[in-house]
């Protein structure tokens, strides 16, 4: 249905807040891409078949005309509890059910919907306690979902469920009552800083595209999210499709621009989906497009497909992507608020950036800053990956310690081992390890420590975890999606990557470090984009606060996580040999000798530690030193 | 040998109103066809696009989407990103190339039916280690799982077939 005018809007508003009142029970299947690959569709269409059967009345959308005891079956965007999926919230009890499968359904509906009973078996557990209630969960408890505050709640494909949440009022009152410069000033006095990872004042950005007196200007929004071990706006754009969209016409409205692309990687297939569906579904009512709600005010949305390319990530090589080119950076200035997008002043934002616009619009600058720290307020969306127990998505205010986060909402590291760091801000990032459990994330605390925010994958690592291979693994990424476009960068990162590969073969030298430190240096100051500017950090930081593992790789030629498999040592235990023979025959280059029936030696001259040996032998004589 | 359907490129272009600035889009259109990029197929694009085989040939093999090369009935996307990184995705890797013969530098079967390639991310590192079988995504694999997959794969072409 069009919405014409404002008045439309509103009467529309109402009418869909009391058609989703009238559901009595809503059963939110989650269908973020975790909970999908783990089958929640499955669970979702058996909620169909069961409900028909019984003959009860369900809805998937609002309908016209509600009626009494009317169930609505929703697919919903990512409730964070990725570890658990498929999760199932049953409101409006506020229950979460954990690793729902099709053959629980039955019982669900029996006891969950038709009636009001808890199914224990299916809450969430820990230490021997269940909890019913999603927000009691201490995964849950500690967070603060503003961000995320739909995602999970309402139906991630209907733009008449977000309309109902209070969905677009921001850009109503951005329309109606506010003119460009005061939605510009709003967003400055709220200090929200860019969450792509640098995290530049959005409203100084804004200020500066809206003083251009050149037009046409554009929207872009930077969908391209790179870091692997990141899914944060993945997660946005797939649960809460409109509440960006929304973000990005009011910029449009703010600096004058009226047309706006997103970018989006094409490994993200349910996200292009579902903004696909929130983009026709905002030009139809009337949101999109040309003058939307009688304002006089245009939009139009464009949607462009990545197809691989880490670097265009970076401002400049996104927009040179979306033009239909090779996805390389250029030297700035121009910077892309003056020279962006076909060479015109552009508004480029990530999608978390413009998640929180709304919110800002509606709420008021001074809400926002109540939330947060001084200097960098709001809240960030992680994800929590890794050695952890709690894997998922994650919303706190700024400022929240890296404790609370890894030990409180994470619950601490899997199979009890013990912590040793987190990598933070992808392959352009740095570690942090136990002397930070304390430390504030905000974007200045984390600089401070030789970090950064980045776009907020937070991938913790327990003991057995080897930092050189951990700074190879980000080096062999970066060499690779380096552009090859400036020098130090191109022949700055393979050089790096062949000497981590030599010293975690064992074949590093002292000389070798000091060589990885000058070259990082080198390239981080030379390199055209930020790509090559950041690619050394993980390096760098490994080697400022896990030195004497690099120490430990090239002089002792010892891994003391004992994770890199060429410098492991095999030996066989005297005591426990029966001289069998097994390992000899079955070693692939002839390195064990021995009699038989007599003690087996391995030659560690020969030895290629394949670890076949010990993988073979019936009474556990092999063993890893 | 494939033959190009030029009629099925003019309908994708013709889509795109013919405009260069959308190039990327028209490759991935023309890729979903073939499942990878006839070299006939591009220099048709880039004449009715009226730009010059080189550039439309430097996009095409700057995005890592793109292959030049044919690919298998399932191409399967093994992630190699931190978060399966750290949760030993090399192992689940491992498997698969000795199940299905394959390397990283010979990464499609002859007989046209697996294509393996390394990824970054997947987007659900929650559920570490991943992979994807053309648009499915499975997760909290295990080498045994990533064989078992493979052979149902095997049996399901068979079927087919």
């Amino acid at each position: 249905m069009r919405l014409n005018t404002l008045e439309e809007f509103r009467a529309a508003g109402e009418a869909y807040r009391r058609l989703l009142e009238a559901q009595k029970k809503k059963v939110l299947v989650c269908s973020g891409t975790g909970c999908v690959a783990a089958g929640s569709l499955k669970v979702y269409e058996k909620f169909q078949d069961v409900m028909n059967r019984k003959g009860l009345s369900f809805e998937l959308e609002l309908e016209e005309d509600p009626h009494k005891d009317l169930v609505g079956l929703k697919k919903c965007g990512c409730h964070g509890y990725c570890e658990y999926g498929p999760l199932l919230r049953i409101e409006p009890a506020g229950l979460l059910y954990v690793r729902v499968s099709p053959e629980d359904v039955e019982e669900i509906v029996e006891k969950s919907i038709l009636s009001d009973e808890v199914i224990e078996r299916l809450c969430y557990r820990d230490d021997g306690q269940f909890y019913a209630k999603q927000d009691e969960i201490p995964f849950y408890k500690k967070q603060t979902r503003l961000v995320l505050e739909h995602c999970g709640r309402i139906n991630a494909e209907s733009i008449e469920e977000y309309i109902a949440v209070g969905g677009y009022q921001a850009l109503a009152k951005a329309l109606f009552d506010m003119k460009p410069e005061e939605i510009v000033r709003e967003i400055s006095e709220s200090g929200l800083r860019g969450r792509g990872g640098g995290g530049f004042p959005a409203g100084r950005k804004w200020s500066q595209v809206a003083a251009q007196k050149n037009f046409p200007k554009y929207v872009v929004c930077n969908g391209d999210e790179g870091d692997p071990g990141a899914f944060m706006d993945c997660s946005v754009m797939e649960g809460d499709p409109h509440r960006m969209i929304e973000g990005m016409i009011i910029a449009g409205i703010a600096t004058g621009a009226e047309d706006g692309y997103i970018y989006v990687r094409a490994e993200y297939p349910l996200a292009i989906k579902r903004l696909s569906i929130a983009w026709e579904q905002a030009e139809e009512a009337g949101l999109l497009g040309e003058n939307i709600l009688n304002s006089g005010k245009n939009f139009r949305l464009h949607i462009s497909k990545g197809a691989g390319a880490f670097v265009c990530g970076e401002g400049s090589a996104l927009t040179s992507s979306i033009e239909g080119n090779r996805g390389m950076p250029r030297t700035k200035p121009p910077r892309t608020v003056d020279h962006g997008l076909f060479a015109q002043p552009t508004c480029l934002n990530n999608v978390e950036t413009f998640a929180n616009v709304p919110l800002i619009i509606e709420r008021g600058a001074a809400w926002y800053r109540t939330i947060g720290t001084e200097n960098s307020p709001g809240t960030k969306t992680f994800s929590l990956t890794g050695n952890i127990k709690n894997t998922g998505l994650i919303e706190v205010p700024m400022g929240t310690s890296l404790r609370e986060v890894v030990f409180e909402i994470g619950g601490g590291i899997k199979n009890n081992k013990e912590y040793k760091a987190v990598q933070i801000g992808g392959p352009s990032g740095g570690c942090l390890t136990n002397e930070h459990l304390d430390l504030p994330l905000d974007f200045d605390s984390l600089k401070r420590a030789g970090a950064i925010i980045g776009s907020g994958g937070l991938v913790v690592m327990d003991e057995d975890t080897c930092m050189v291979e951990i700074a190879r693994f980000f080096m062999e990424f970066t060499k690779k999606e380096s552009c090859g476009k400036c020098t130090p960068c191109r022949e700055g990162t393979k050089r790096m990557l062949e000497i981590l590969e030599r010293i975690v073969a064992g074949e590093g030298t002292v000389e070798d470090v000091e060589m990885l430190e000058e070259l990082a240096q080198t390239i981080q100051a030379a390199s055209l984009c930020g790509l090559g500017k950041t690619a050394t950090n993980p390096v760098l930081s490994t080697l400022r606060y896990f030195r004497d593992e690099y120490m430990a790789h090239v002089v002792e030629k010892r891994c003391p996580a004992g994770s890199c498999q060429k410098l492991k040592v095999f030996r066989i235990i005297p005591k426990k040999c029966k001289g069998c023979g097994k390992c000899a025959r079955n070693c692939p280059v002839g390195a064990i000798q021995g009699e038989l029936r007599g003690l087996h030696r391995i030659d560690p001259e020969v030895c290629i530690r394949c670890g076949t040996c010990a993988a073979n032998c019936s009474f556990d004589a092999v063993e890893e030193v | 040998m494939i033959t190009v359907d030029y009629a099925k490129v003019d309908e994708i272009l013709d889509s795109y109103r013919y405009d260069p600035s959308k190039v990327i889009a028209i490759m991935q259109d023309i890729q979903k066809i073939y499942r990878y990029l006839p070299q006939e197929a591009l220099a048709y694009t880039a004449k009715k696009l009226k730009i010059s085989e080189a550039r439309i040939f430097g996009v095409a093999t700057f995005y890592e989407n793109f292959s030049l090369e044919s690919k298998g009935k399932y191409v399967i996307k093994v992630c190699a990103g931190t978060a399966c990184h750290v949760r030993k995705s090399a192992k689940v890797l491992e498997a698969i190339f000795q199940e299905t013969g394959l390397s990283r530098e010979n990464p499609t079967s002859e007989d046209g039916l697996f294509t393996i390639e390394i990824v970054s991310c997947l987007g659900a590192c929650g559920l570490a280690p991943t992979m994807m079988v053309n648009d499915t995504t499975h997760s909290s694999m295990t080498p045994e799982k990533a064989v078992a997959l493979i052979r149902a794969l095997r049996e399901e072409a068979e079927h087919e077939a």
